[in-house]
């Protein structure tokens, strides 16, 4: 099982905060796993974004991280805080 | 090291002082406030909403500090950010940083805010009268960023 959080513009485009996913062999890193997703549909084209960023277990990293059945990750926008 | 993330406003000022309170090592003390703008890309703005990715944005903080308090020799370093709903003219974020001499404390609190601006996981969405819009980064913010990175 994987976690996955979408937030701010992406989780309004995607209409959902997060969902657990079963686990799969072939989501062997955070770029395949979006890769996954992108399959869904035009809605899901959002993660599609250049300057896209993504975190596993709660640390920013990029797409080509590996990520294991059990991590929290999450897609989002460029962060505009401070 | 302090790393607050809340709804309630703060008072900046008495944050700055309590940093050298009980410390009478600390020369220098520099604090920063960003404030909520009534404008923003050419539109006036009525109100501001603050995501954060609970959780995540305590680290991302803790770890910014971490690394400032490797590259200078700090005493104390603080820092406050708001989430929720904001209104003009209210503080954001404080980022205060203590040391023995000015030069770390001006530099630490600069990098923090550098960070901050492009680490922690914070989004703004901001109220117009065309209706809500998400601010988007900035690549200044990015350049601004790419200032400290080490040889």
């Amino acid at each position: 099982m994987i976690r996955v959080q979408y937030f701010a513009r992406y989780r309004e485009a995607l209409g959902r905060d997060g969902e657990q996913l079963d686990w799969q062999a072939d989501f062997s890193s955070l770029g395949a796993l979006r890769d996954y997703l992108l399959q869904r549909g035009d809605a899901w084209q959002v993660l599609a974004e250049q300057n896209l960023m993504c975190a596993r277990n709660q640390e920013l990293c990029g797409l080509d991280e590996p990520i294991a059945d059990g991590d929290e990750v999450a897609f989002f926008p460029t962060v505009t805080g401070g | 090291m302090a790393v607050r993330v809340q709804e309630n406003a703060f008072d900046g000022g008495a944050e700055l002082n309590a940093l050298h309170a009980d410390h009478t090592g600390i020369g220098a003390v520099v604090g920063f406030v960003g404030y909520m703008r009534d404008f923003n890309d050419g539109q006036d703005v009525a109100g501001m909403f603050l995501e954060h990715y609970p959780g995540m944005t305590e680290k991302a903080l803790a770890k910014i500090v971490v690394e400032a308090e490797a590259r200078w020799p700090l005493l104390k370093v603080e820092i406050i950010h708001r989430v929720g709903a904001l209104r003009p003219g209210e503080p954001i974020v404080f980022v205060g940083t203590a040391s023995a001499h000015r030069q770390a404390a001006f530099e630490s609190c600069d990098f923090i805010m550098d960070y901050l601006k492009t680490r922690a996981p914070f989004w703004k969405r901001e109220d117009t009268a065309e209706g809500q819009r998400w601010v988007e980064g900035r690549a200044s913010d990015q350049q601004a960023a790419g200032r400290w990175r080490e040889p």
